[in-house]
């Protein structure tokens, strides 16, 4: 597998990946990649392992079997320089109510610095980062009177501060307004194609992880069961478009593979008495919920979705 | 630069900024006063005693005592108690995520605790003095000795906090492991009474700890000489409370830093989210 060309440019390479508390198994053999660069969203239901296998790529957690490297090194055994590369938000923070965003940030940010290059610098400036995650106004409050949504942003803010290389966001919007959640959102696309950070995040939002990733992983029972663009995804439950009309005062609904050729015919039996008509291609709800569903109930085809051409 | 030298310089940073947020938090100023009234009343009701087999008033005697006793009881539940909250509210995790960060974390927490010792002693010695007449009786040389056996007490006690608080499985059991523990230490320790008082195996017991160590240094700086026919064997051991002293600081700067990584290793998000979780449980 070292031989594999494609390896040099791979922030994330998880092969084989298993997890198990006692006799029970989180994870049973994931396997996935994020090249340098990519945003990728993983996907699941609750319980699924997303947070375990996070934890393990953040070196925070032992795994039980299999490969694993992040920035071609092995997280269990990362060392001090390596995570100087890694940036890191977690789902759950209370602390340092004392301190004020722009002193934390000051004063973590003083921890990267001697890990700074020519090419790039660290951390970054305060102000800046206060301006770019929109805190500049709460700068100088206490953190403990923020409110949920505005610590979440200083969360972010201490994840990327040393200029991270690669970055793991755990349920990062959780909590967010719209407003912040599109705020965030320009914050990660300026970070992949500005910085060409590569991003590994989870999320319970589908419409999130359609606007931000390029690729899609969705874990489900210890095992990535999907992997491709939102489109190709949905593309692959495409049974579930929908097709809705008026005809002679009457509403009908009708759930087809392919709508094109049944709205043609719907048009050859009634011509100019069809009204209304719309035609809803499956969302990638409806995918996520459908491949979850196929999984759950144990149908071998789950293994079908695994490779999807992007 | 060298990257855990340029660590221990951010955490004594932190530590600095940790103990002045502390100094102009309420909350932190209410345990001084509340520390600092308690001694006093104890102290000022009991003014008029006189110290069997010497010619000294209580508070003269009790003063150094307790001025140990709180040193210690400082050091020990003050670190037992901020490592465990802190485990639990991310902040260990948070330094866990940066490079070199819990060599900075460490730093900042000894720091932080050892100039928290400094408010306690001020808080009872500055009215102490306006209250009580004759409570030091050796002048510089006995200011020296308060501070070289405020020294070793720190690192005799403050390692001890720091496994206390990485062992504890949560917050709320620093009670039990901990306050507890170290409350019956101090109670037959000699602070409130003489050690003489108890039972030969209970004196043996509280000579194994330091916070009768501390106690003794404590009384033998401020105390006139002649008070050492109270002690023990009729003399201050100075030499006695060095090496106790030393001998815990050497197990617990040996002991510490193992137990500290051991629990270091173990910290993960859902550690954290777990603590949040239990702490909003009441019932279980």
């Amino acid at each position: 597998m070292a031989s594999d060309p494609l390896s040099d440019a791979l922030a994330v390479r998880v092969r084989g990946l298993r997890m198990s508390y006692g006799t029970r198994a989180v994870l049973d053999g994931v396997d996935f990649d994020v090249r340098v660069g990519e945003v990728v969203c993983l996907l699941g239901p609750n319980g699924a392992g997303k947070t375990t296998t996070i934890e393990v790529l953040e070196g925070f957690r032992l795994r039980s079997a299999g490969g694993v490297e992040v920035l071609g090194v092995d997280p269990a055994s990362g060392d001090d320089a390596w995570r100087a590369r890694v940036g890191v938000v977690l789902q759950s923070w209370r602390d340092h109510a004392r301190w004020t965003p722009r002193r934390l940030l000051e004063h973590l940010g003083g921890y990267f610095v001697p890990y700074a290059t020519a090419e790039r610098p660290r951390p970054y400036a305060v102000d800046w980062l206060l301006d770019t995650v929109g805190l500049t106004d709460d700068a100088d409050r206490k953190i403990g009177t923020l409110s949920g949504g505005r610590r979440r942003r200083l969360d972010v803010a201490v994840g990327i501060i040393g200029r991270p290389e690669v970055l793991f966001l755990d349920e990062p919007t959780a909590g967010f307004d719209p407003q912040a959640r599109r705020d965030f959102h320009d914050l990660v696309h300026r970070l992949s194609d500005l910085e060409g950070t590569s991003i590994l995040l989870t999320t319970h939002d589908l419409g999130e992880a359609e606007k931000l990733a390029d690729r899609i992983l969705i874990l489900a029972g210890g095992r990535i069961v999907a992997d491709g663009s939102a489109d190709a995804l949905t593309r692959q439950v495409a049974a579930a478009s929908e097709v809705r009309w008026t005809c002679a005062g009457e509403r009908f609904v009708h759930a087809t593979a392919e709508p094109t050729p049944f709205v043609r015919r719907l048009f050859e039996q009634h011509g100019d008495d069809v009204a209304d008509l719309e035609v809803r291609r499956a969302s990638l709800e409806d995918t996520y919920i459908a491949m979850v569903q196929r999984y759950e109930s144990g149908s071998p085809a789950a293994a079908e979705f695994a490779e999807v051409p992007r | 630069m060298n990257a855990t030298r340029h660590a221990v310089g951010q955490g004594l940073r932190r530590g600095w900024t940790e103990f002045v947020l502390s100094l102009r938090s309420p909350q932190d100023q209410g345990f001084y006063l509340f520390m600092g009234l308690a001694t006093l009343a104890y102290l000022w009701f009991n003014r008029d005693t006189e110290v069997e087999g010497t010619s000294l008033l209580l508070p003269t005697v009790a003063l150094p005592s307790i001025l140990g006793a709180l040193v210690a009881f400082g050091v020990v539940i003050g670190p037992a108690y901020a490592l465990a909250m802190e485990r639990e509210d991310g902040t260990l995790l948070r330094h866990k995520a940066l490079p070199h960060g819990m060599q900075g974390y460490v730093t900042g927490q000894l720091l932080f605790h050892s100039l928290g010792v400094v408010p306690l002693l001020l808080v009872v010695l500055l009215p102490g003095f306006l209250l009580f007449d004759g409570l030091m009786s050796r002048g510089a040389a006995g200011w020296a000795t308060l501070l070289w056996v405020l020294v070793l007490g720190l690192l005799a006690t403050l390692p001890l906090g720091i496994i206390l608080g990485s062992v504890v499985p949560n917050t709320q059991k620093v009670g039990t492991w901990g306050m507890l523990p170290v409350v019956l230490i101090t109670s037959i320790s000699g602070i409130f009474y003489p050690v003489q008082a108890l039972w030969g195996w209970v004196q043996a017991v509280a000579q194994v700890f330091p916070v009768y160590w501390i106690g003794l240094g404590m009384r033998s700086a401020f105390l006139p000489p002649e008070a050492a026919t109270a002690e023990l064997g009729g003399s201050w051991r100075t030499g006695l409370v060095a090496v106790v002293l030393l001998g815990w600081a050497v197990i617990g700067v040996l002991a510490a830093p193992a137990v500290l990584r051991r629990m270091a290793r173990r910290q993960s998000g859902s550690q954290v989210q777990e603590a949040r979780e239990q702490a909003l449980q009441w019932v279980r």
